[in-house]
């Protein structure tokens, strides 16, 4: 079965029927090429997706304050409701075995000035936790720590795209930055893997913040980074008993919809890895739409190429082939072309796979880093070239056991 | 070389039975050229497809050179029909995507001979059909009787016991016919047995003996003399 000259037959047959050969091979190639092209997309659509939401840290909970809806304890509705630094205390005490770390975010903003340069920017009063929140990474001096805190020092950590805008390469280490009637010293420069607006902001002590405010203790925001050893089903227990810790503290009714807000981030990631997951899963059942239309492809043109060789299979008789050497020869060549074919397709597709990754692609159509496991690759080509051979058996055993004079008679 | 006693044939024909050969008695010795003649639906062709293992009789025994052919299956009639026999057609059924010595090498592939053997068997026979320069020419690029050359080339091959001829000149001219018929005498002249189906009288009387067919029985078997196609070839 395996020797030279059966081999030389195959060849020839194949060499001398081009166009047969060629629509073959190309029905299974572009079925392998559709699909690992398809399913690498999938998966760098779900690349996107992580990427997007692991910017910031994934055991963070972040709580707003904002107005009631319900008159509750005494209290009318539409009371709004502000967080104080005692509650940030009391959240501390409380719940210390869950927590990691904690900062307050105070939102303001306005014109910045360095030298000649001015620009607008967000800056945020924060804590030394606020790194670990937004996985800032210090490129330069120092983030903001304790001490700032407790001496309220009016210091600043700025972003890449800050100190980009503003320094045009001086060193802002040491510098002096005018912000409202404040003026900063600047201690730290960090970058974001979130992208250019997450490098535009400014971080001062919220300590800072609250005696620029005429020395308040409104704290805005609360970010916590709780444990990561709790887990999914611990992070949303932490978060219900957190929600009813507050609204006792802050007397609003369980009830009320509004009042304060939890956002968890590790639920929103969940869900957004569900409808990743969810797409991925469209995606595959498309690609495998496509395996299944190429193989019934390649069970018509094996059926067809069967019928346009059954005179030469009588001849073939005639001149002595038994049916063993019909039916294998059929089906080597049926499984040479498709293989062959089937790898090339499976190869093309990893090369533009490889050819398509760029910003464009990220920017305009969500896909990160597209890629297909290769193993998959490899199960799908090596089911298809199966299922090949399998579509030719059936034709060429039939035709194998035609008489050679039906064979003969067939014009 | 071949023997045949009361062989019984019948096709059918969705709920009707064509009984085609009706107890056929007949027998070829060494280096004979007969013709088999008879009108069409005489049962001429079903006789060569039987005698060639092509198809089966329903009954009666068959012997080729002393082995009887019975039961076969389909491996065993193709290594016996690549051993006894060599076959002609009308429409000659060369493949038409291999050049003339690829075809004339078919048989000698079947029989596992080396390639290199392959090739200078199958040239000596072109050669002897007078096309060894059309070797490498495919069958469309030949006429129909170098066509009918290469693929008599190829019966030849596999150096058979028994050439059938199936219509063998159907398909051609006359003038061709007779060179076709020509080389067949010439062949059957170095001592090989060859049996030819045909409706022409001219043809059949190239032969040494006729053996008439009509409705599926023997109706007349007789030596003839022999007229020489060369004499029409120029």
């Amino acid at each position: 079965m395996f020797s030279r000259d059966t081999w030389k037959e195959i060849f020839e047959a194949m060499s001398k029927n081009k166009l047969r050969t060629f629509l073959t091979g190309f029905t299974v190639a572009l079925g392998i090429f559709i699909f690992v092209t398809l399913f690498g997309m999938g998966n760098g659509l779900q690349n996107t997706f992580n990427e997007f939401f692991g910017q910031d840290a994934v055991n963070v909970l972040r709580i707003y304050p904002s107005q009631t809806t319900l008159p509750y304890g005494g209290y009318k509705a539409k009371r709004q409701i502000e967080f104080e630094n005692d509650d940030l205390e009391a959240i501390a005490k409380e719940f210390a075995p869950f927590i990691d770390y904690m900062t307050p975010q105070i939102n303001n903003g306005g014109t910045v000035t360095y030298k000649n340069e001015s620009d607008n920017y967000s800056n945020r009063g924060v804590g030394p936790g606020m790194q670990w929140a937004e996985k800032n990474i210090l490129m330069k001096g120092r983030y903001i720590n304790n001490k700032d805190i407790r001496d309220r020092t009016k210091v600043a950590v700025i972003g890449r795209m800050v100190e980009k805008d503003l320094f045009n390469g001086d060193n802002p280490i040491g510098e002096y930055i005018a912000m409202g009637e404040s003026v900063f010293r600047v201690v730290g420069v960090y970058q974001d893997d979130g992208g250019d607006n997450e490098e535009r902001y400014i971080y001062i002590p919220f300590t800072t913040r609250q005696l620029i405010e005429g020395n308040n203790d409104k704290l805005g925001q609360i970010i916590i980074g709780f444990k990561e050893s709790l887990g999914y089903t611990g992070a949303m227990d932490f978060q219900n008993k957190l929600d009813a810790f507050m609204r006792q503290r802050k007397v609003i009714s369980p009830k009320d919809p509004r009042g304060i807000f939890i956002q968890n981030i590790a639920d929103q990631l969940k869900q957004n890895q569900q409808f990743a997951g969810a797409l991925q899963l469209i995606i595959s059942a498309i690609a495998f739409a496509v395996i299944i239309s190429g193989v019934i492809g390649i069970s018509n043109i094996m059926v067809f190429v069967v019928k346009e060789r059954t005179k030469e299979i009588g001849i073939r008789k005639a001149m002595g082939a038994t049916p063993r050497l019909i039916t294998s020869g059929i089906m080597l060549e049926s499984i040479f072309i498709t293989a062959v074919f089937g790898f090339l397709g499976m190869l093309i597709g990893i090369i533009v796979l490889n050819a398509i990754t760029g910003d464009t692609l990220k920017d305009d159509y969500f896909i990160t880093k597209p890629s297909i496991n290769l193993g998959l690759a490899f199960f799908v080509t090596i089911l298809l070239v199966i299922c090949g051979a399998i579509a030719a058996f059936v034709p060429a055993r039939r035709a194998a056991r035609i008489k050679p004079i039906v064979a003969l008679r067939d014009e | 070389m071949i023997e045949i006693k009361d062989l019984h044939k019948s096709y059918r024909m969705g709920s009707n039975s064509l009984h085609v050969l009706k107890g056929i008695n007949f027998s070829v010795e060494d280096g004979e050229l007969v013709a088999i003649m008879g009108s069409s639906g005489s049962g001429k062709s079903t006789l060569l497809n039987i005698l060639g293992m092509l198809d089966v009789a329903d009954s009666g025994s068959y012997h080729l050179d002393g082995v009887p052919i019975k039961d076969l299956s389909e491996t065993k009639a193709a290594q016996y029909r690549n051993k006894f026999l060599g076959f002609i057609f009308q429409s000659f059924n060369l493949i038409n995507y291999k050049n003339a010595i690829e075809n004339v090498a078919l048989p000698l592939y079947y029989q596992r001979i080396g390639r290199k053997e392959r090739q200078e068997k199958a040239l000596k026979y072109l050669e002897r059909v007078g096309l060894k320069q059309w070797a490498t020419h495919l069958p469309s690029e030949l006429s129909g009787g170098q066509k009918q050359r290469v693929a008599i080339a190829r019966a030849m091959a596999a150096e058979p016991k028994v050439l059938l001829a199936d219509e063998p000149t159907g398909a051609l001219d006359s003038t061709t016919s007779y060179e076709v018929m020509d080389l067949i005498q010439k062949i059957n002249d170095e001592g090989n047995t060859i049996l030819v189906v045909t409706h022409e009288e001219d043809i059949a009387h190239m032969c040494k003996r006729i053996v008439h067919l009509k409705d599926g029985v023997i109706v007349e078997d007789k030596m003839v003399e022999q007229v020489r196609a060369a004499q029409y070839v120029q």
